[in-house]
């Protein structure tokens, strides 16, 4: 660590880690609520469950994307953080709000916590992933605000690297967009149209600068290979994820009102939209083996790779198969949806999160270069127990929801809902198993933080 | 990745596309919206529908359901509810009344929401409303 501010990272990569394991306990009792239809019923009814799965989920994406922009931008600008303060004020804010909401949740009945959070005032509430009470949304607007102005403050008196600067722009479009959580019209149409700007043009859109801007500051430092050639690799990566990604978001247009048009306008630039993806994998995997040094963090190594693969996977090749508008007639809306989901939020950004805490944790802790290889070997086993139990998830989500597809839309006879959701049960109950088993890795993967040992040098 | 190919060249192509595609994307949406009144069919937005749509975000019933595919999966479909029940908003304010507060044993069931009979009327008005939208004749069949 050449900065002392960096260590702000620290309070927002525990606190991501922290969220994270409540996202995969409310993961695992919503598995079970889809084979035991009446666990935890009605004290957490499956709604209450998802809400806290994917907004946890969400707040600690950001948390960690703020985390890495804190140790990332000083170094790469070389000065030091324009107000540590700023930082871990606005990290405890953040935090009480993010647990507030989440207690909310699960102790208040959700249309009481929308009348006693004024929801009738400015009704943002009750759509997927924007169920937080406006009161919420206001304050991630604020914290998120003060972010940006630290981070900028920064980049300002510091040095302008490209990495920076995509990092900074695509936290400024994470800021824009999230502004669209604020029109909620009467008219379902245009609500769920703009709803996309928020859903999409974060997802595939403006998050993929971030990914890109965070895995090249790894490959730099793991690699040792010129910044120039990781910089212009960057810039073509991202340039691709935008072209494809900006009229991408017509895949999202065919079926709730909008003009037929988008079916052709969203099929031909979503199917491009694993191109970037790919680009990155390709990028990681010729960096590291152009690596002009032997970085002792194997770890890092190794979900800097991950992420790019399985963002491929999940984010392309899953994403693909259900883009083209004849296939998603029939495939919209159902587990195709969830196994493709899973994949892609776990490959592009879970992975790169835990890329950038697996780089700077231990330098934060005062390692000179990694952990001890004990710790490492323990990290890794926890990085293939996660990503294997996460292809598998996506394997049984991606078998059910062929099977829902046939039963229920595509057969002579389609079946009612209900009637195939007990019909493909063993395909959720082998998810929920594969559930299990990504618990496990976490918890390695967090005591892996308490192995001591030799620091791992290399040979 | 040599010669003449910098990596300015490349930040053009990011900062060109980008904007190139930002501005398609703006225009599109000019044309969508220009589009849509025939579509929504927002004339029949009445303050009942408005209210059915707040009753909806107001108990998360996305949190189980989709509507026009969006949401969760763990519940029916419910763009096409008021055709599948027989274009009947009878039966869909009966069915959300009906379910037990305990749940049924062992089974998924909808939450008991109590309310009353003015959110009733308005959430099935809503979901008549909903049912009404030119989706491109999505969901393939009844059974959403």
């Amino acid at each position: 660590m050449k900065y002392q501010s960096q260590s702000v990272a620290k309070l927002y990569f525990i606190a991501a880690i922290a969220l994270f394991v409540a996202q995969i306990l409310f993961g695992l009792i919503m598995g079970l609520q889809y084979v035991i239809g009446d666990f935890l019923f009605p004290h957490i009814p499956f709604n209450v469950a998802r809400m806290v799965h994917t907004n946890a989920l969400i707040v600690w994406l950001l948390m960690g994307f703020m985390g890495a922009a804190y140790y990332l931008v000083p170094e790469e600008a070389e000065t030091e953080l324009h107000s540590p303060k700023l930082a871990v004020a606005l990290f405890w804010i953040f935090l009480a709000a993010a647990g507030a909401t989440v207690a909310a949740y699960l102790l208040v009945n959700y249309a009481t916590l929308a009348h006693i959070t004024g929801n009738e005032l400015l009704p943002t509430m009750g759509r997927e992933f924007l169920e937080q009470p406006t009161i919420t949304k206001i304050g991630i607007v604020v914290v998120v605000l003060g972010f940006l102005f630290n981070i900028g403050m920064t980049i300002l008196k510091g040095r302008k690297t490209s990495i920076n600067l995509v990092l900074m722009l695509g936290l400024v479009g994470l800021a824009v967009f999230f502004l669209f959580a604020f029109y909620n019209p009467d008219n379902l149409v245009l609500d769920k149209y703009y709803w996309w700007f928020v859903v999409h043009l974060w997802v595939e859109g403006v998050w993929e600068l971030i990914l890109g801007a965070i895995l090249a500051f790894v490959l730099i430092k793991v690699t040792g290979v010129d910044r120039e050639v990781i910089e212009k690799w960057l810039y073509l990566i991202i340039a691709m994820a935008l072209i494809s990604g900006i009229l991408g978001t017509g895949h999202h247009f065919y079926w709730i009102g909008t003009p037929a048009y988008w079916q052709t306008i969203g099929s031909i630039f979503s199917a491009l939209e694993p191109i970037p993806f790919f680009m990155m994998t390709l990028f990681a995997f010729n960096m590291v083996n152009q690596r002009r040094r032997e970085h002792p963090n194997k770890a890092a190594t190794l979900w800097a790779l991950g992420t790019s693969v399985m963002a491929f996977l999940g984010a392309g090749v899953w994403g693909f198969l259900h883009t083209l508008a004849p296939v998603n007639y029939f495939t919209h809306g159902t587990q195709i949806t969830a196994a493709h989901g899973h994949m892609a939020f776990y490959g592009a950004y879970v992975m790169i999160v835990i890329t950038m805490i697996s780089y700077a944790m231990p330098l934060i802790r005062g390692r000179a270069a990694a952990n001890s290889m004990k710790s490492q070997v323990v990290e890794m086993w926890s990085f293939w127990l996660m990503t294997v139990s996460m292809i598998f998830i996506t394997l049984f989500l991606t078998g059910a929801g062929i099977l829902q597809v046939w039963l229920q839309r595509y057969s002579d006879a389609p079946q009612a809902f209900m009637v195939v959701q007990e019909k493909i049960a063993l395909f959720y109950w082998m998810r929920e198993f594969a559930g299990l088993v990504f618990l496990i890795g976490l918890v390695i993967y967090i005591v892996s933080f308490f192995i001591e040992g030799e620091e791992a040098t290399v040979s | 990745m040599s010669g003449a190919f910098t990596k300015s060249t490349a930040r053009n192509i990011f900062y060109g596309g980008s904007v190139f595609f930002l501005l398609m994307l703006i225009a599109l949406t000019f044309d969508t919206m220009g589009t849509l009144p025939e579509r929504d069919h927002r004339e029949n937005i009445t303050e009942q529908v408005a209210m059915g749509k707040k009753v909806w975000e107001d108990n998360n019933c996305i949190g189980c359901h989709t509507l026009m595919g969006e949401g969760a999966y763990f519940a029916p479909e419910l763009a096409n509810v008021y055709d599948r029940f027989g274009k009947s908003k009878e039966a869909i304010m009966g069915f959300i009344m009906s379910r037990p507060a305990e749940g049924v044993p062992g089974r998924r069931s909808m939450p008991q929401f109590n309310l009353s009979q003015e959110e009733l009327e308005a959430v099935a008005e809503f979901l008549k409303w909903v049912s009404e939208i030119d989706d491109e004749n999505w969901p393939p069949n009844i059974q959403g």
